[in-house]
């Protein structure tokens, strides 16, 4: 068990002076020294501010102070949420060197709440992937099998806590991009509801769809780090105006008489693999065993959600990703004849195939003639999956899917081929469109031991509700694995403790 | 760049039309989208955030102030004000951070309208819509003109500084056509208080699309969009260079393309600004940044219930008091430098009947003359000026105390230094008729020919003349005729 | 739905997204893009007469900030980001064309 390095458990036994925030730094940090090389995780590890950060924490308990409900806990940030003076790359050429002169807001609250930023985490060149093997600076391995991919985009922020580098992680979510990773690498992953979460200092990829989620080693935890980073910010015109309700306030309930819907057109998808499907069929048979009503539910318009996003996100990310132009900050060629010349050469050098691929489309979509045919009509498709869904929840509290459609496959067995790539998204996208929250939970492995992730879905707003099956699901899954460096962790504090680490 | 000849004004036989977009800065403390002081003239890049410089992860979030501004424009202009909402206009230019711009575009917050220029023509109004303004460019080397620079420098403080755009109607048939609007909507926007009406600092900003078609046609020609005219001159002169340059294309077998052009001051001529095989595609989508905006009706009608009168109306008030026609050049200047207090002043004073305010139509036209000519000559003086001894010079010259010339110099001197008309005058040696002297005489001359006096009253304007000569012999040509006038119209 | 994507259509959206293509790139991004819109003509079949577009997934509206000055940032902390700075502005080569 590894409880004891959980993000509850870590702020809990820091704030009561049990251990030190440094020491419970310095054991993540030696595991990173030791395994980093060959997960490559990270863009950068921020040991030195984090030593400073963890001796400040320490200097507030030793004062009798309390540093926050994340007092000492390690957290890995994806690369493409702002830190102040610290480089923040989007794992792509052409904003390497780039220095933010602000923090994204929820990296201020997760500082404000006592949190140790450990490192940036690789990433699919601005979130673009889902196998993480699209940055510039070389692909993540997954902690579990170095020779698999750890899922994407936010594959560094799953494989920095599979891999025991950091307690949590935050990542960002536009069509899977926290869960499907989180599946992988056999971890927590959740998208909140769109608008729970500010996306100020967020690198844009797909506005309407982009959001900021947690990743962690327990159901527990990851509403502990949501709880943080979730509520009103002025700088964000799309986040929720009014305070909702504690994401890990119904934990502990279980699911007695809940209703569960398992979403029929999510259970036969192409090429989705027979392991996948079983163990999703094991899932919603545990639940229905510790007492809620599970059953079939059709949802029809998400077979159509892939479409849609594939055409919806390129839209906006077309717009999003021009202002990376060599005039303002970034990379810019240089000896360019004139200043059309300037922007060709410098976003043809700075940006990666996969990037381009996804400007073009988006540019397509948008241009005269082909709006109402491609980005009108996926708006279109946006409400009807709204609907359905809403549909859906008039006879079911929560929807259960699986979360990827198989496990983490081999690395380049797939990036030759955009389309294939895309179709691991096929089950997370339904929850971006209708700006729902999911939250993918470790449910066992497959038939090549490589962790499966269940996905419980939620209408707007109901994180609580979302968790506490969540977290039911968690207390039913068969023992999951560790990754050996996670197991290498060095235990800490007390001697139960100890014990409980090892 | 192709150079072409200056050709003569427009020829007949052909009609121009005219649309024009005017962007206006809204007087805003801040930026549209971020809390960035809106400020001209500042040290280059000091004005500048996250959000207005566009950088990566950064969120536009929208000023309240802005949107109020907005609505008082609509309202000024007889719009719709409806929910709206933002969208993006994709294209790339360095003056642009995010390389593209947030403006609005099918559901803009004020629709329809007009304004009424002060000849009475109504010009359309198709829309006013809030965007973002863009940075300042400066190109260097090759004395400053864009296509001769070796560089650009780009300054960003302007960036993101909140634009209302108001795009009229093709209703305008001239270059002077369209200076009056401009000249009347500029009028509007500083009485809203949304705009200092600046054409030189840019706060106003003018783009025409000029075309022209036979006289008698229904259908529009190809239409131009003339930009970078910085004052009413140059939008005059540029009106006129293209209606020239269109008419002699066609008359000599071409066509007209559409397409922008410069307006060069220094050459007097328009220049396409194009760039080959270069479409134009705005991509235009709604910006996922932001929400709608639906004001709610109560903010609306509290916006509209705060607004003061607009120089239409306040036209159509002196022309009123006065009886001269509400585009006439004197009320036309005296609204337009905002002198209509000095005439409201006279009014407030006397008690004539026949009158609006207080005082009768010819003494109010007396007060429009002397504020549109000597008052509007020395507008600094006019801070020396008593409203009520301005009050009381036009009465002591509507009542034949002084004749109009005095009057003027009496006027002339209130303006340097104030005073009192009464002590200027006398200290001026005008010899004082003796108070409500003249209009002792026109009533006597009145009172001695009833029957003229019965016809001049019915209508016969021209019997005043038979009245001014009896005057004029009973006063020995000492009277002031024109106040004589005014006194026998008064007392009709 | 419009026809298939042609190596014209991909050089032109190229041009308005100002990236540069070889003709290999030209060819492969073209046939790629083909794939990712051929799957997406399914939408097609959807019937969405009558059907208002959801551009946003969030039921808010009017949300303004007052009109209140914030701290804008340190000019030396900006430009020190730009590739290349003269007289305290951003310099770029020259502009050909207009600002449309
Ligand atoms: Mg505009
Ligand atoms: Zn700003």
């Amino acid at each position: 068990m590894t409880a004891a390095f959980g993000v509850v458990s870590i702020s809990a036994s820091v704030r009561s002076g049990e251990v030190r925030a440094l020491d419970v730094l310095d054991a993540h940090l030696e595991v990173v020294a030791s395994h980093e090389a060959g997960v490559h995780a990270f863009n950068e590890v921020t040991a030195e501010q984090a030593r400073v950060a963890a001796s400040m924490i320490d200097g507030i308990v030793a004062g009798g102070g309390d540093p926050g409900p994340l007092a000492g806990v390690p957290i890995a940030l994806k690369d493409n949420l702002c830190t102040a003076g610290t480089p923040t790359t989007c794992s792509s050429k052409i904003l390497q060197g780039w220095h933010p002169p602000y923090d994204a807001t929820v990296v201020q609250r997760l500082a404000a709440a006592g949190a140790v930023f450990v490192g940036k985490t690789n990433l699919d060149e601005f979130a673009m992937g889902s196998s993480t093997e699209n940055s510039a600076f070389g692909p993540t391995r997954n902690p579990h099998d170095q020779t698999r991919v750890p899922g994407g985009s936010s594959g560094g922020s799953a494989a920095a806590v599979a891999a025991g580098f950091a307690a949590g992680a935050l990542g960002s979510d536009t069509g899977g991009s926290i869960r499907q990773p989180a599946a992988l690498c056999g971890v927590v992953g959740a998208k909140p509801t769109y608008g729970l979460v500010s996306r100020y200092g967020l690198i844009a990829f797909a506005s309407s769809l982009d959001q900021v989620g947690p990743f962690a080693m327990s159901v527990a935890d990851a509403a502990a780090l949501l709880d943080v980073i979730s509520g009103p910010d002025p700088m964000d015109s799309t986040c929720l105006g009014e305070a909702t309700a504690r994401s890990a306030s119904r934990l502990g309930s279980g699911v007695e008489g809940l209703r569960i819907g398992l979403i029929t057109e999510m259970q036969g998808a192409e090429g989705m693999a027979d392991d996948v499907k079983a163990r999703l069929a094991l899932a919603a048979d545990a639940l229905s065993g510790a007492g809620a009503k599970v059953d079939q539910v059709s949802v029809p318009a998400v077979t159509f959600g892939l479409s849609a996003y594939y055409l919806i996100a390129p839209a906006e990310a077309s717009s999003n990703l021009a202002r990376y132009d060599g005039v303002r900050y970034g990379l810019r060629a240089p000896g360019s004849a004139d200043i059309t010349d300037m922007y060709l050469r410098s976003r043809s050098a700075g940006f990666g195939d996969e990037v381009k691929r996804r400007i073009m489309l988006g540019t397509y979509a948008l241009s005269a003639g082909y709006y109402d045919a491609y980005y009108g009509q996926a708006q279109k498709v946006r409400t009807l999956i709204v609907k359905d869904f809403a549909a859906a929840y008039e006879n079911f509290d929560v929807l259960l899917s699986p979360t990827a459609p198989s496990t983490a496959f081999e690395i380049g067995a797939k990036s030759a081929d955009p389309l294939t790539m895309y179709l691991n998204d096929v089950f997370t996208i339904p929850s971006n469109l209708a700006g729902h929250p999911a939250v993918s939970v470790p449910f066992g492995v497959g038939d090549d031991g490589m962790p499966i992730g269940v996905q419980v879905l939620a209408p707007a707003l109901a994180e609580p509700l979302m968790f506490q099956v969540a977290e039911v699901l968690e207390s039913l899954a068969p023992p999951a694995p560790l990754s050996a460096s996670r197991r290498s962790l060095r235990a800490l504090g007390a001697p139960a403790d100890r014990g409980a680490a090892l | 760049m192709s150079t072409e000849p200056v050709v003569p004004a427009p020829s007949s036989g052909w009609e121009t039309v005219i649309g024009l977009e005017v962007h206006c800065e809204l007087r805003t403390q801040t930026k549209l989208f971020c809390g960035c002081r809106n400020s001209f003239g500042e040290e280059p890049n000091t004005n500048v955030c996250p959000v207005c410089l566009g950088l990566p992860g950064s969120l536009p979030v929208l000023n309240r102030a802005a949107v109020e501004y907005a609505i008082r424009i609509g309202a000024a202009l007889h719009s719709t004000v409806q929910a709206s909402m933002f969208h993006r206009k994709n294209y790339f230019y360095p003056d642009m951070p995010k390389d593209y711009q947030i403006s609005q575009y099918d559901v803009p917050i004020n629709a329809g309208g007009w304004l009424t220029l002060p000849g009475g023509r109504r010009i359309g109004i198709v829309r006013a819509h809030l965007e973002e303004d863009t940075g300042k460019t400066t190109h260097v080397g090759g004395g400053g003109r864009i296509h001769e620079a070796t560089r650009s420098l780009v300054d960003y403080n302007r960036a993101g500084v909140p634009l209302v755009e108001i795009v009229s109607a093709p209703d305008m048939r001239s270059a002077d056509e369209a200076r009056a609007y401009v000249d009347e909507l500029r009028a509007i926007l500083v009485a809203t208080g949304a705009s200092d009406g600046k054409m030189e600092e840019g706060s106003l900003r003018v783009d025409a699309n000029v075309s022209v078609r036979p006289a008698g046609s229904e259908e529009f020609g190809t239409r131009c969009e003339i930009k970078n005219m910085n004052s009413l001159r140059s939008l005059g002169r540029a009106v006129d260079y293209e209606v020239s340059r269109q008419i002699q294309l066609i008359e000599s077998g071409g066509v007209v393309s559409q397409e922008t052009r410069h307006w060069d001051e220094g050459a007097g001529r328009t220049a396409s600004m194009r760039s080959k095989e270069e479409a134009y595609d705005y991509r235009y989508f709604p910006e996922p940044d932001l929400v709608p905006v639906d004001p709610p009706e109560e903010w609306v009608a509290s916006i509209k219930a705060s607004l003061p009168p607009m120089p239409s109306e306040r036209r159509e008030r002196i022309a009123e008091m006065s009886g001269l026609p509400a585009g006439s050049e004197a009320v036309v200047t005296v609204v337009r430098l905002g002198l209509d207090d000095l005439v409201e002043a006279v009014g407030a004073q006397g008690a004539d009947t026949k009158s609006v305010g207080g005082a009768s139509p010819a003494v109010a036209a007396i007060a429009v003359k002397r504020a549109a000519n000597e008052v509007a000559s020395d507008l600094a003086g006019a801070a020396n000026l008593e409203r009520s001894s301005f009050a009381k010079l036009v009465r002591m010259e509507s009542s034949g105390q002084l004749t109009s010339a005095q009057a003027r110099t009496v006027l002339k001197s209130m303006l340097e230094a104030g005073g009192d008309p009464e002590v200027i005058a006398e200290g001026l040696g005008f010899e004082a008729m003796e108070s409500g002297g003249l209009e002792a005489i026109v009533d006597d001359v009145i009172a001695a020919h009833p029957e003229e006096w019965a016809r001049y009253s019915e209508g016969e304007d021209k019997l005043a003349g038979f009245f001014i000569g009896h005057v004029k012999q009973a006063t020995q040509g000492k009277a002031d005729l024109k106040s004589a006038s005014a006194l026998l119209r008064s007392r009709r | 739905m419009p026809r298939s994507i042609t190596t014209d259509d991909v050089a032109h959206v190229a041009r308005l997204a100002r990236l540069q293509l070889s003709q290999e790139e030209l060819t492969r991004f073209t046939q790629q893009l083909a794939a990712v819109l051929d799957h997406a003509r399914d939408v097609e079949s959807l019937d969405t007469t009558g059907v208002v577009p959801t551009a946003h997934a969030l039921p808010l509206v009017n949300v303004l900030r007052d009109d209140v000055v914030t701290p804008s940032l340190d000019r030396a902390t900006v430009l020190a980001e730009a590739p290349e700075v003269e007289d305290h502005r951003f310099r770029v080569p020259k502009i050909l064309g207009d600002s449309q």
